[in-house]
């Protein structure tokens, strides 16, 4: 096997702006790094686009040691089979210990194609990172990632092949603060795409978005089933609170909701540092989607309900009436 | 036009539970079903053979007893059910996964592969990109729309975060679907009596150019170190109180973690 060394960050951006997941990665590498400071690893950044020098500045000041900058046209905006091609030649070319991908749509279109490429093992989707002491001379990613719809977990290890790959859920990690005086090397990477593309771009449309983005909502009141017929309650309380209005699976899955503000599993996953849960049972795959709040209040009937488990405060009763006792005081 | 779909047999998450004692999932009782990502996959390729005319395939691997979830397959309207089933392939992970669904494929004809995004299981979305590198196929993931076939140039719709972008790609290539771009069509009795004398084609490691390398648990570059539910400890307040009582209580936690304002809390933003 090749010497393989540090912790490789892909950065993703978008329009030049780089995406907040890498800064989580930049963060979260660097926790890795100092875990295993023997072995002398650095936190290196790998970031592809066009007329993207601007942004190196700003990868440093997050954590990373050193940044690769693959600057070509042809990577202005995303492609499969260019970001693949250079990806996978900065691999072969530095022999990274471990690569770190954002688990969004970009990354986990990418992700997997890279890791068939350079043949190396690929854990998706993870929210738990660690590397294992056991051995000191490598460092040994412990990734893990909920699977069975957030009923159970594994701890996934790629022990043989390098770069040990995974992708990361966005907003499980924390962006570290932004040093301004840090130092890194910058380094450019010669970029040679000569074949014609394969898939070709016709139109774009922005999604109309129906409320605000939920994963960066600092107070979230969330309703399921229970509160399936008082929605209209749940939404004027949000108003009065300023609070974001989510919902759990059940009420999407009845047409009562857009899928951007479902929490979950296969929704998104929120951080708020008050989370209100009404009439939610808290079945395993919303709760992965929810259990980083700082503050979980729950509100069911059923006492036994999942959700009391991780709540800090948990109500037996109806939700839409404590809902509407809510109201009553705030309009006093 | 000959398409193959990528089908897996999953068990329903959504009716799995954990026994809190042992930590393991309780899987006696839940049902097998086709992963939803796919069947949305098998429905686009059903759709597209009622407009253009088409051949269509469904492959699967997995243990002998997925051959139940291909019947059903050629009940919805396949022609053709495959599956790929072999000791040797037991414990792969997607790297190892893909390396055996293409070497299937490489021994078919086709200008389309379907997979769906991701299983309901794993949830990994890796095997539909690997297989797709494997073939050195262009790839198109998450697709929320096939909009049309026309000269062998497919254009679709993919769903990002944000947007929506459509897409065009040259035959062959490979996409992966979302279960929320359709309704699956419901079996039809003709349909179901002739898959009941369908027979499933099986492929084995034998009948691949794969080596031992390629597959199964110890060639897989990942694997398992261990696995857990959830630790919950429950370290909390549970209020038995009447609703006024609890509206205030929150509304007290709300103060204390200054996410709102009292006294002047419709002025004070």
């Amino acid at each position: 096997m090749k010497i393989t060394k540090d912790i490789y960050v892909f950065i993703e951006q978008r329009e030049n702006k780089i995406l907040p997941v890498s800064f989580e990665l930049l963060n979260e590498a660097n926790k890795l790094v100092a875990k295993v400071k023997h072995l002398n690893y650095h936190v290196v950044a790998v970031v592809l686009g066009y007329n993207i020098s601007d942004l190196t500045k700003e990868i440093i000041g997050h954590g990373a040691d050193k940044v690769i900058v693959c600057d070509d046209e042809l990577l202005e905006k995303y492609s499969t089979q260019y970001y693949c091609d250079v990806l996978s030649l900065v691999v072969n070319e530095y022999n990274p210990d471990s690569l770190l991908i954002g688990a969004t749509v970009l990354g986990r279109d990418l992700a997997p194609r890279v890791s068939a490429r350079v043949n190396t093992g690929l854990t998706a989707d993870a929210t738990m990172i660690d590397v294992c002491d056991e051995d000191s001379e490598q460092a040994l990613l412990l990734v893990t990632r909920p699977a069975f719809g957030g009923n159970l977990y594994g701890t996934i290890v790629c022990p043989n092949t390098r770069p040990q790959m995974a992708t990361i859920r966005p907003n499980v990690f924390e962006i570290g603060a932004f040093d301004k005086t840090k130092v890194g090397e910058v380094i450019n990477f010669e970029v040679k795409i000569t074949d014609l593309p394969q898939v070709v771009s016709t139109a774009i449309t922005k999604k109309e978005i129906k409320g605000v983005n939920i994963a960066s909502a600092n107070f979230i009141i969330s309703v399921g089933r229970g509160m399936a017929k008082h929605l209209d309650v749940a939404k004027e309380v949000c108003e009065s609170l300023n609070a974001t209005m989510a919902c759990s699976r059940a009420i999407v899955d009845e047409g009562l909701a857009e899928k951007e503000i479902q929490v979950g599993q296969t929704g998104t996953t929120v951080r708020p540092n008050v989370y209100i849960a009404c009439g939610i049972s808290g079945a395993a795959q919303h709760i992965a989607g929810m259990e980083n709040a700082d503050y979980i209040i729950a509100i069911n009937t059923d006492p036994n309900a999942a959700i009391f488990s991780i709540a800090n405060m948990g109500i037996v009763g109806d939700a839409s009436v404590v809902l509407k006792e809510l109201k009553n005081l705030l309009a006093k | 036009m000959k398409i193959i779909v990528l089908v897996k047999q999953v068990p329903d998450t959504t009716e799995i539970q954990v026994d809190k004692k042992t930590g393991t999932l309780i899987r006696d009782g839940v049902k097998s079903i086709i992963n939803p990502d796919d069947l949305a996959g098998l429905e686009e390729a059903l759709c597209l053979k009622d407009k253009y005319g088409a051949h269509v395939s469904v492959l699967t691997m997995g243990p002998p007893q997925a051959s139940s979830m291909l019947k059903e397959c050629l009940a919805r309207g396949c022609e053709e059910a495959i599956l790929l089933t072999d000791m040797k392939f037991a414990g792969s992970d997607t790297w190892a996964t893909s390396n055996a669904l293409a070497a299937a494929i490489k021994k078919l004809d086709y200008d389309l592969i379907i997979a769906g995004r991701q299983a309901i299981d794993g949830d990994t979305a890796q095997v539909g990109p690997q297989t797709a590198e494997r073939l050195n196929l262009p790839q198109i993931t998450y697709v929320q729309e096939i909009v049309e076939v026309e000269n062998d140039v497919l254009t679709v719709v993919k769903n990002w975060e944000d947007h929506l972008e459509t897409l065009q790609v040259e035959l062959p290539c490979l996409i992966t679907t979302l279960a929320t771009m359709n309704k699956p069509r419901y079996m039809n009795c003709a349909d179901i009596w002739t898959a009941i004398e369908k027979d499933v084609k099986v492929i084995k490691f034998v009948d691949t150019d794969l080596n031992d390398s390629d597959v199964g648990l110890k060639s897989s570059p990942t694997n398992v170190k261990r696995t857990f539910t959830k630790d919950v400890s429950n370290a909390n307040e549970i209020l038995n109180i009447d609703a006024q009582s609890a509206a205030k209580r929150i509304l007290a936690d709300l103060v204390s973690k200054q996410l709102i304002v009292l006294g002047d809390n419709h002025e004070n933003n």
